[in-house]
C-alpha cells in the first residue's frame, strides 16, 4: 500500500470518530502547548532580565548604605548613612581598588517637574558625567554632562525621552527651562531612548548635577551620600575581587573592627542576574518533567483508544485481510492512525504553545520568543509518542485470525 | 492435461479445544479444474467451512497438501498466504462484509490497495467491476443505502476486481430473499460462463442445484461427488 493511500485511509478513520480523536489528542495538546509557552515565557524573562542588567552593565556593581539596627529592629537598606564622598574618593583610587575603572554616585529622589505647558512626575537622579559612559547612554539630542557640567553646580539638566514627551509635547526641549521643585533648570540634552523593561520605563527621568542635586533638592552639602555609588571595573569577571577590595577598604576607613558587621552594602548585579539564570534553568528542568509526564499520560491515552478501535474494527481487520492485506499493512494502518492522531495533537500544541507565549509576553511585558528549536523537538517527542504507544495496538491488530475476525459480532 | 487450478491431498486439520482435540478434517483429497462450478455441501460441523478455509487461504492444513495453481500453499506464512489470497481468490459472504460508512467503489477498491495499484488505476478497475454486476449508479453509494441484493453484488464485484481465478462464495444468498438470491446466482453462473471458478459453500439443496458438480462432507470427510446438469438462474429470474 502506498503512503498516500495509507495516510488518506487514517484521517478518514479518525474523522470519523471527530469527537473521541480530539479528546484523545488534548493530553499531547496540552502537554506540547504548556512546553512551548513556558519555554517561550522563560526565554521572555530571561531576556529582559539580561536587558535590564545590560542596559546597567555587567562590569557594574552597586556600593550602598548599610541598614541601621536599634533595639533589634532592622532599618530598610540605606537608612544608615555611612558612605562618604572621600569613600569615593578613595575608591576611585587604583592605588587602592586596582580593578575599579569608574565610580558615579547616584542620588535620585521622585519629584515633580514642570515646563511651560506641561507638568509630569518623574525620578531626578543627581550623578556626574562618568555615570552615562558606565550606563553607556548618549544624547539623541544636545549632549550628557561632560567633566566640568558634571561637576558644577549649574542648573542643568538632560532628560529622557519619555519626560520630553510629556513636558515639551509640541517641540524640541533643548535649551528650554524645566522647573524642579520650582528651580528652573536648562535643558542641555535628551537621552536615547531605552524603551520599556520589566522595572518600567527606562526614559522616564531627569538628570542633574550632583552638586545642584545637593544644594537644590538635599538644600545644602553633606558629608554622606545620601544615594549609591555604581562602580564600573575594568572587565567582567573582577566582580568578586572587587567587592573583597572595596569591603576591606571601606571597612577600614569606616574603623570597623572584627566583631562589627558591614555598615555599607555591596549588591553585584551580575551575580543577581546569574541567580536568576539558575532558578531559570531549574524551572525549565522542572517543566521538562511535567512535560514528560504529560506526554507520557497523552501517550497513554492514544493507546487506550487504539486499542479500543482495533477491537471495534475487528471485522473490518478480517475483511482487509480476507481481501489481502497483510499483517504488515493492517499493523502500518493502526500504527499512521495514531502517529497522525499524536501530530496532529503536536501541531494544535504549537498553536496552542504559541498562543500562550503571546499571551504572556503581551501581560509581562517580555519580548515574544517563539523557541523554534524546542517546538520541533516538542513535535518530534508527540510523533515518538504516536509511534510508541500506537505500537502495541496496531501489533495486536496485525496478529488477528483473519477466520475469527471474520466472524466477528460487534 | 493441464495443471489442476486446486489439488488437495489428505488435508487433515485438527484443532485443540480446551482438552480436546477436534479433527474438522480427516483426509481430504480433491481436485477442481479451472472453470469449475462447484458446490460444497454438509451440515454445521460437517467440516465444511474448514475446507473453504483452507481452500480460501485463510487457513494452513495441519496434515496434507494444497497446491493452488501448482504453488504448494500449505505451508506459507501469514503474509504469503494474504498475498496469495489477493491474487488467487475473490471472496463473497453471506453477510456481505463491506465496509460501512465507505462508498461503494472505495469498497471495490479496497483489494487493489493491498497490491499496490495507483489510484486513477484502482478507480478504472473498480469501476468496470461494478459495471459488471450492473451498478455503475450506485458507486457512490454507502452499503446502508444500498439494498441487500445491491450489497452482495458490490461484494462480487470486489471480489471480481482482483481478476483472481477463484471465487468462494460463503453462502452467498443466505441473507436474501428468493428473487434476490436467483439474481445472484445468474451473476455467478455467468461468472462461470466467462472461466471463472466459482466455489459455493452452502448447506441448502436448491442452491447446490445451481453447480455442476457437487461435493458433500460429513464428519470431516468427502462422501460424495457427483456431477449434475445444473439448473439455469437466470431463467429462474425471468420467470
Amino acid at each position: 500500500m502506498n503512503i498516500l493511500t495509507t495516510l488518506k485511509l487514517a484521517f478518514r478513520a479518525l474523522w470519523r470518530n471527530k469527537v473521541r480523536s480530539l479528546l484523545t489528542m488534548l493530553g499531547i495538546v496540552f502537554g506540547i502547548g504548556a512546553v512551548i509557552a513556558m519555554v517561550a515565557g522563560g526565554q521572555g524573562a530571561q531576556a529582559s532580565v539580561r536587558q535590564v542588567f545590560q542596559n546597567l552593565g555587567t562590569n557594574v556593581i552597586q556600593v550602598m548604605n548599610g541598614s541601621q539596627s536599634s533595639g533589634g529592629a532592622a532599618g530598610g537598606m540605606g537608612s544608615k548613612m555611612s558612605l562618604t564622598w572621600d569613600d569615593l574618593a578613595a575608591i576611585q583610587d587604583p592605588a587602592n581598588v586596582p580593578t575599579v575603572h569608574w565610580v558615579a554616585p547616584l542620588l535620585n529622589t521622585r519629584g515633580q517637574v514642570s515646563s511651560d505647558e506641561q507638568n509630569w512626575n518623574t525620578t531626578v537622579y543627581g550623578t556626574t558625567a562618568v555615570w552615562f559612559k558606565i550606563r553607556n547612554w548618549d544624547a539623541s539630542a544636545g549632549s550628557v554632562f561632560d567633566e566640568d557640567t558634571g561637576n558644577s553646580n549649574q542648573k542643568i539638566a538632560v532628560i529622557g525621552a519619555t519626560v520630553q514627551k510629556q513636558l515639551f509635547p509640541s517641540g524640541a526641549a533643548v535649551g528650554q527651562v524645566i522647573r524642579i521643585s520650582g528651580q528652573p533648570y536648562e535643558v542641555t540634552g535628551v537621552l536615547d531612548s531605552k524603551g520599556a523593561g520589566p522595572m518600567g520605563d527606562m526614559d522616564d527621568l531627569v538628570v542633574i548635577p550632583v552638586k545642584t542635586y545637593q544644594q537644590k533638592l538635599e538644600k545644602g552639602l553633606a558629608k554622606y551620600i545620601k544615594g549609591q555609588l555604581v562602580v564600573s571595573m575594568m572587565s567582567d569577571d573582577q566582580g568578586d575581587a572587587t567587592i573583597a577590595s572595596i569591603t576591606n577598604l571601606l571597612r577600614d576607613r569606616h574603623k570597623l573592627d572584627a566583631s562589627q558587621d558591614d555598615d555599607f552594602r555591596i549588591r553585584n548585579p551580575a551575580e543577581f542576574a546569574k541567580a536568576q539564570q539558575d532558578s531559570t534553568n531549574r524551572i525549565a528542568w522542572l517543566l521538562k518533567i511535567v512535560a514528560a509526564v504529560s506526554l507520557f499520560v497523552g501517550g497513554i491515552g492514544v493507546m487506550n483508544i487504539m486499542l479500543v478501535s482495533v477491537i471495534e474494527r475487528t471485522r473490518e481487520i478480517g475483511i482487509r485481510m480476507a481481501v489481502g492485506a497483510r499483517p504488515i499493512d493492517i499493523m502500518t494502518q493502526f500504527l499512521v492512525e495514531s502517529l497522525a492522531l499524536a501530530a496532529i495533537g503536536g501541531l494544535l500544541g504549537l498553536a496552542l504553545g504559541w498562543e500562550g507565549a503571546h499571551f504572556m509576553a503581551g501581560y509581562f511585558g517580555w519580548q515574544f520568543f517563539f523557541p523554534a528549536a524546542t517546538a520541533m523537538i516538542a513535535f518530534a517527542v508527540a510523533g515518538g509518542v504516536g509511534v510508541v504507544f500506537g505500537l502495541y495496538p496496531a501489533i495486536r491488530a496485525s496478529q488477528l485470525d483473519p477466520i475469527t475476525a471474520l466472524r466477528y459480532e460487534t | 492435461m493441464a495443471t489442476p487450478l486446486v489439488e488437495m491431498r489428505g488435508i487433515e486439520r485438527t484443532y485443540v479445544m480446551g482438552d480436546n482435540l477436534v479433527h474438522a478434517l480427516r483426509g481430504v483429497d480433491l481436485t477442481i479444474e479451472q472453470g469449475s462450478s462447484i458446490a460444497i455441501m454438509g451440515t454445521s460441523g460437517s467440516g465444511k467451512s474448514t475446507m473453504m478455509n483452507i481452500m480460501g487461504c485463510l487457513d494452513v492444513p495441519t496434515k496434507g497438501t494444497y497446491a493452488l495453481n501448482g504453488r504448494d500453499v500449505s505451508r506459507l506464512s501469514r503474509a504469503q498466504l494474504a498475498e496469495v489470497r489477493g491474487r488467487m481468490i475473490g471472496f463473497v459472504f453471506q453477510s456481505f462484509n463491506l465496509l460501512s460508512r465507505t462508498s461503494a467503489l472505495e469498497n471495490v477498491e479496497m483489494p487493489l490497495m493491498y497490491q499496490g495499484i495507483h489510484a486513477a488505476d484502482r478507480h478504472k478497475r473498480a469501476m468496470a467491476a461494478l459495471e459488471r454486476v450492473g451498478l455503475e449508479s450506485r458507486s457512490d453509494h454507502h452499503p446502508n443505502q444500498l439494498s441487500g441484493g445491491q450489497q452482495q453484488r458490490v461484494a462480487i464485484a470486489r471480489a471480481l476486481v482482483t481478476e483472481a481465478p477463484i471465487i468462494m462464495a460463503d453462502e452467498p444468498t443466505g441473507n436474501l430473499d428468493t428473487k434476490t438470491s436467483y439474481e445472484v446466482m445468474a451473476i455467478l453462473q455467468g461468472l462461470v460462463a466467462q472461466g471463472k471458478t466459482v466455489i459455493l459453500v452452502t448447506h441448502e439443496q436448491d442452491i447446490a442445484a445451481y453447480a455442476r458438480r457437487v461435493i458433500t462432507l460429513r464428519d470431516g470427510k468427502i462422501i460424495d461427488d457427483k456431477t449434475q446438469e445444473p439448473l439455469d438462474a437466470s431463467k429462474a429470474v425471468a420467470a
